[in-house]
């Protein structure tokens, strides 16, 4: 059954039509992977998901209700969840505390309740070490897991990653996959927007491939690398360059 | 030299009180990147407040403070609700001037009801000396501003950095986007920052009105006070506004020594400007971001 249903999606910034008509539908507990050219839109698709830009067309169906013009902060009450392209955690507050806002803020619990389960999510995150460490000195690989680990800790149906896996070791990829993998199997959804093409394979259920302002192919991951599509977008995105 | 000894120990026991005028400004501007311009101005209606509780109703100044930050707190609430969030995510100068906006009405409507004559909350404390040997004496009143200043502001810095409440108010500071999709109403949290930043002021406005004179048109001069604190001590950094009070204090009344009183005031202005030169993000600041 599809928890997200997008259609007709839409958005220009004055005469820079960024997105055409993106339509596509999430499954429940699926990861769904979206790929595409760098300025294809998939940032700001993600965006205008979240509730940070407004369409100029289009709807997002979720769970039933149409939520297109809904806040980002109502939004965040209904279960979604984000990390950023740029991580951006709470640099003022420890990891512990920026665990803790998600859990108190985002899932409604108490502090106490809060504590017992940041500590669950640090150490699922491997960040337990360094829970009294502030964010803003934390390294980039730390400040991806605790994006994520903030985000759990709001109790999110569905969860959106920007780019999580670039700029990180293979290794660490594999530890970052290994959580969706365990969230997956709790019921969360994912959309994971990744350049990274081997984690679109091992990570994903379907693959999206963004171009041109639309949902130009989608499908089971192979099947979607090795299309003729996608092969054309990234030729003709190598041509651009 | 024990006037100079004199001159170090008054202006220590200013910078408390420096301290406290400029805390709320630093508080406001850490959190919601706005300079408020109206700081000043809330401090006195707050001593305004206080005096006519104190002298007119209550007969009790304690008592009077309370009452007059219970007002002030609902005052800032509604002004931070319903003018300056309305335009805080057009940028920062529509915030900017909504708060001038404010300022000026405080100012006119303090004209208005209370004319533009001197007053003062009188303070029994304000004409006795703790200690008062032939070389050097300590003004009961300033010993008692430079006690509340401090504790004010570390009362403040516990609830910031200490207290979930202030977690919520530290998140909504780093990133307001992030907080508001974990469902932390950021304009919420704002008018709660205004509403501390302001009980800060309150509490300012009666040590200024016990220990100098004012009038409708005196906030200005605390802002201006409030401004250099703030510079010297780092934008946003409340325990730098200890340290920011302190030497504005001191430079003011060492230069009164030196040079004589009439430079005191300058003296203190120059040395922010030298500061804002060698040191632009104020002497406490880290490096934001
Ligand atoms: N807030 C904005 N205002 C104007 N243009 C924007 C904005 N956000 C993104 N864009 C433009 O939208 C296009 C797509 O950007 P983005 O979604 O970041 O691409 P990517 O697919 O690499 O994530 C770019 O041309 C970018 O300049
Ligand atoms: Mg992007």
């Amino acid at each position: 059954m599809a928890i997200l249903s997008v259609s007709g999606l839409a958005i220009s910034f004055g005469s820079n039509h960024v997105l055409k008509s993106v339509n596509f539908e999430l499954n429940e507990t699926e990861v769904l992977g979206v790929i595409g050219p760098n300025g294809a839109g998939k940032t700001v698709m993600l965006n205008i998901l979240t509730g940070l830009l407004k369409p100029t067309a289009g709807s997002i169906v979720y769970m039933g209700a149409d939520i297109t013009g809904k806040s980002l902060y109502d939004r965040g009450r209904m279960g979604f969840g984000r990390t950023f392209q740029i991580p951006r955690p709470f640099e003022k507050l420890t990891a512990y505390e920026n665990v803790m806002v998600g859990g108190i803020f985002g899932d409604g619990l108490s502090e106490k309740a809060a504590g017992s389960k940041a500590s669950e999510i640090l150490e699922l995150i491997g960040l337990y070490p360094k829970a009294g460490v502030f964010a803003g000195k934390l390294g980039l690989l730390d400040r991806k897991r605790l994006e994520i680990g903030v985000a759990l800790a709001s109790n999110p149906k569905i969860l959106l990653f920007d780019e999580v896996a670039g700029g990180l070791t293979e290794s660490e990829v594999v530890e970052i996959l290994n959580i969706v993998l365990k969230l997956k199997a709790d019921g969360v959804s994912f959309i994971w927007i990744e350049h990274v093409l081997k984690t679109m394979l091992e990570g994903t259920d379907r693959v999206m491939c963004l171009a041109q302002g639309r949902d130009v192919v989608c499908g089971l991951p192979a099947e979607v690398l090795a299309s003729k599509e996608v092969s054309e977008v990234y030729l003709g995105a190598d041509e651009d360059e | 030299m024990y006037i100079i000894i004199q001159s170090v120990i008054t202006g220590i026991l200013l910078g408390g009180l420096y301290a406290v005028i400029g805390v709320g400004m630093s508080l406001v501007f850490g959190i919601m990147r706005l300079t408020n311009i109206a700081h000043g101005d809330l401090m006195i209606l707050a001593s305004y407040f206080t005096m006519l509780f104190a002298m007119e109703i209550v007969g009790n100044v304690f008592l009077a403070l309370l009452i007059t930050i219970v007002l002030m707190l609902i005052l800032s609430f509604l002004i931070q609700t319903f003018l300056v969030n309305r335009v805080i995510d057009k940028g920062p100068e529509p915030s900017l001037l909504v708060m001038f906006g404010v300022s000026i009405i405080i100012r006119n409507a303090l004209i208005l009801i209370f004319g533009a004559n001197n007053r003062t909350i009188p303070n029994p404390l304000s004409t006795t000396n703790i200690l008062n040997s032939p070389n050097i004496s300590i003004s009961g009143g300033y010993l008692v501003n430079f006690i509340v200043g401090v504790a004010v502001v570390l009362v403040l810095m516990f609830i910031i950095q200490k207290t979930y409440f202030g977690m919520s108010i530290r998140a909504t500071a780093s990133n307001r986007m992030g907080a508001e999709l974990l469902g932390v109403n950021t304009k919420r949290i704002f008018a709660y920052t205004l509403c501390l930043a302001v009980a800060t002021a309150s509490i300012a406005g009666l040590l200024i009105g016990q220990t100098f004179v004012f009038y409708p048109s005196t906030g200005p001069q605390y802002l201006i006070t409030a401004f250099g604190v703030v510079v010297i001590g780092g934008m946003g950094s409340l325990g730098g506004t200890l340290v920011g009070g302190i030497l504005l204090g001191l430079v003011q009344l060492l230069s009164a020594h030196f040079f004589g009183t009439g430079w005191q005031t300058i003296a203190g202005y120059v040395f922010m400007l030298v500061i804002l030169t060698i040191r632009p993000q104020g002497i406490f600041a880290k490096a934001r971001r």
